[in-house]
């Protein structure tokens, strides 16, 4: 075979946003592949400048309707770090709360909406829903529970307008969340059997040796603060991001591509990096459903990554259940943060990985720098070295067979490109 | 009665994804939604691509590139009936504060190879481009609107959406009104109604997200801000988020600035 193909996809589905895809191969070898995010720039870190550090979190809740509170959370952080104060106690509980409503949800989001489809052969969960209705059911329930959870905290699912510098406007009562209860261990069985079929979808032989980076906290599963750490040694506090990670700007996309400094390589954040960091910090029925689900502590099968997402809903289950049964009011909503002249460093992890921001803040509280460095954009490179491994000895496959795969592949990454860009359509080209 | 079911197209310019999410976040309604309605392209859900023209479209975004201000006018052509839905689609979206900046620049500070961007020196809503049918506003769209509007398309009738303020959800809701018993800056009521007067409900002023109310009298509410110590400075910049290109806030906004 000297004759170049070319596959192209022109408009990625079942992806957050606006992304493509590109493969050039002669024969066996891939000549050319590129990721491209080319969903228009929005310019939140240009116009942040000369806005309030206040307006931080309402403002960048806007670059992704799926995630809005990891955007939130980074952007209070960092706010807080900037002046020196430290969420304690139940505010410090609410911020861990509210982001498993968002885990919950948007994990629901990808595993039955985006990517089982892939597995089962369907273009859509809609589609879906003829063969397997009680599925799309648990889904949706699923779904509007982690939804609720935010709504309760968040007074709505999508930007929620609860979450302030500081704290909150306005914090729940127990007996707010103690209506939760019911809804949320309906929900940790049901992510336990959903852990239990995703197990048995079958997925390509494919395994990788990734660096793996997320954030670490000793005493639970990192969600919304820690250090953060890797597979191969690395273990910084946030502030240190930018001496370890750099973003290139590519022709191809509108996404910066991150990788690691010293090697130059690509990276992986996600759930796959969470869980194989921090797989002996998960919750004791969660770890169970892992184990069960034949996981083992660690995961380096892309594909494999809907049993972590199913996994990490049981977690958040799991974790919101103890949180709840812990609460107590806090005397005040909020603590007063004053604004200085300072840099302030902010990371967690949002359903599709490490998110990180850092603003400089003026004596009056105006952000004259702010860098925001999403999931997506830290692995775009990672996606790009999956794909460029996966394709030998998958060439054979017709365009339309070997497409869906890689489009499979691009969203075992619950890749949000709105997030992204500040990202999907697939083309093969074979020669 | 007719057989076929119409079709409906999900488009995506500039935006977060929250509004087309709406859609699949109206669990208990999103079965009986497709057993209504052909979702013939939506990419964000699906792969399948069904031929336009199409019956419905909801257009989510606005137009930042000279590639979208193409594009908008093909989804016109292939579309029946053009509903926009949210702020960037309905206003221009907080990507709009460019049209008081320079993009130049703006790309500068974000990128290290400008050239390499494709980008309007402005963010529009849909309408300053082709004909819309009905605007659906808020940042994100209230998912009970979302469903009234397809509904009131699936029956031939006009939507019920109230353009009065938040100020009336507030009373519906029970809310005490937070500027006079609390002294909190609250933009309820030059804001559409729509949310549900979330924000007064916790404690916090609104903050516009439902864009401007018909016609809201934004001078009196900035002699009441002034009177809670606000300055111009906070108040252009609390006119100028989501929906500050919304030609109401923004008109009033830079009336202030001068």
């Amino acid at each position: 075979m000297s004759v170049d193909r070319e596959i192209a996809v022109d408009y990625l589905a079942r992806v957050e946003g606006e992304g493509a895809m590109y493969l050039k191969l002669r024969g066996d070898e891939v000549l050319d592949l590129k990721f491209k995010i080319f969903e228009p720039p929005r310019f939140f870190e240009a116009f942040l400048r000369g806005r309030s550090y206040f307006e931080a979190p309402d403002i960048t809740a806007r670059i992704c309707g799926i995630c809005p509170i990891a955007y939130q959370t980074s952007a209070c952080n960092a706010m807080e770090d900037a002046a020196g104060v430290h969420l304690t106690g139940g505010l410090r509980d609410l911020r861990r709360l509210i982001y498993c409503g968002e885990w919950i949800e948007s994990h629901a989001l990808h595993v039955f909406f985006l990517h089982a489809p892939d597995f089962l052969g369907y273009e859509s969960a809609i589609a879906m829903a003829t063969d397997f209705p009680d599925r799309v059911q648990t889904a949706l329930r699923l779904k509007k529970i982690g939804n609720q959870l935010m709504t309760v905290l968040g007074g709505r699912e999508i930007h929620p307008i609860n979450i302030r510098v500081g704290g909150f406007y306005r914090t729940p009562t127990r007996e707010e969340l103690k209506a939760l209860v019911p809804d949320l261990e309906w929900a940790l069985e049901a992510a336990i059997d959903t852990t239990k079929w995703v197990s048995g979808l079958s997925f390509p032989d494919f395994e990788r040796d990734y660096e793996f980076v997320a954030l670490q906290h000793p005493d639970e599963y990192a969600i919304h603060q820690g250090r953060i750490v890797s597979n191969r040694g690395l273990d910084i506090p946030a502030e240190e991001w930018g001496e370890h990670f750099e973003e290139s700007h590519v022709a191809w996309s509108n996404a910066l591509h991150a990788r690691r400094r010293d090697t130059g390589r690509s990276y992986h954040v996600g759930p796959m990096a969470r869980y194989s960091l921090n797989f002996d910090r998960l919750t004791p029925v969660a770890q169970r459903a892992a184990i069960d689900a034949g996981l083992g502590d660690s995961c380096t099968n892309p594909f494999r990554s809907i049993v972590v997402r199913a996994v990490e809903i049981a977690f958040a289950c799991e974790e919101a259940l103890r949180l709840i049964g812990g609460y107590e009011r806090p005397t005040s909503p909020f603590v007063e943060v004053e604004p200085r002249d300072a840099v302030g460093h902010g990371a967690s992890e949002a359903p599709r990985g490490l998110l990180y921001h850092r603003y400089a803040v003026d004596g009056e509280g105006l952000i004259s720098e702010a860098h925001i460095v999403p999931p997506t954009s830290q692995n775009q490179l990672s996606i790009e070295d999956d794909l460029r491994a996966y394709v030998p000895g998958r060439t054979g496959l017709p365009d339309d067979r070997l497409q869906w795969e890689l489009e499979q592949a691009i969203r075992s990454y619950d890749p949000c490109i709105s997030c992204a860009t500040h990202f999907l359509d697939l083309t093969v080209e074979r020669e | 009665m007719t057989t076929e079911k119409a079709k409906l197209a999900v488009w995506k310019f500039a935006s977060c994804d929250g509004c087309q999410l709406t859609l699949l976040d109206a669990e208990d309604h999103l079965l009986d939604v497709v057993s209504a309605i052909d979702i013939a392209y939506f990419p964000e859900a699906t792969r399948a691509v069904v031929s336009g023209p199409y019956d419905l479209s909801l257009v989510e975004g606005s137009v930042t590139t000279a590639h979208d201000a193409e594009r908008i006018r093909e989804v016109r052509e292939v579309s029946k009936t053009l509903v926009t839905i949210g702020a960037c689609a309905t206003a221009g979206g907080i990507q709009s504060l460019r049209n008081w900046a320079d993009v130049d620049e703006f790309t500068s500070i974000v990128y290290a190879h400008p050239e390499y961007i494709d980008t309007l020196a402005t963010s529009t809503p849909i309408s300053d481009h082709v004909m819309v049918d009905f605007e659906l506003r808020g940042c994100p769209i209230s998912k009970h609107q979302l469903l009234e509007v397809i509904d009131a398309f699936l029956h031939h009738r006009a939507p019920n959406i109230p353009r009065h303020s938040v100020c009336v959800e507030c009373k519906l809701r029970g809310t005490n009104c937070v500027m006079v018993a609390q002294g909190i800056p609250c933009m309820g009521p030059i804001t559409q109604a729509g949310c549900g007067a979330i924000c007064p409900a916790y404690d916090r002023g609104c903050y516009g997200c439902f864009g401007p109310s018909q016609s809201p009298n934004i001078g009196s509410l900035a002699g009441w801000w002034r009177q809670f110590g606000v300055s111009d400075f906070d108040l252009v910049r609390a006119l100028r988020t989501f929906n500050g290109y919304a030609p109401e806030f923004r008109e009033a906004s830079e009336a202030y600035e001068r």
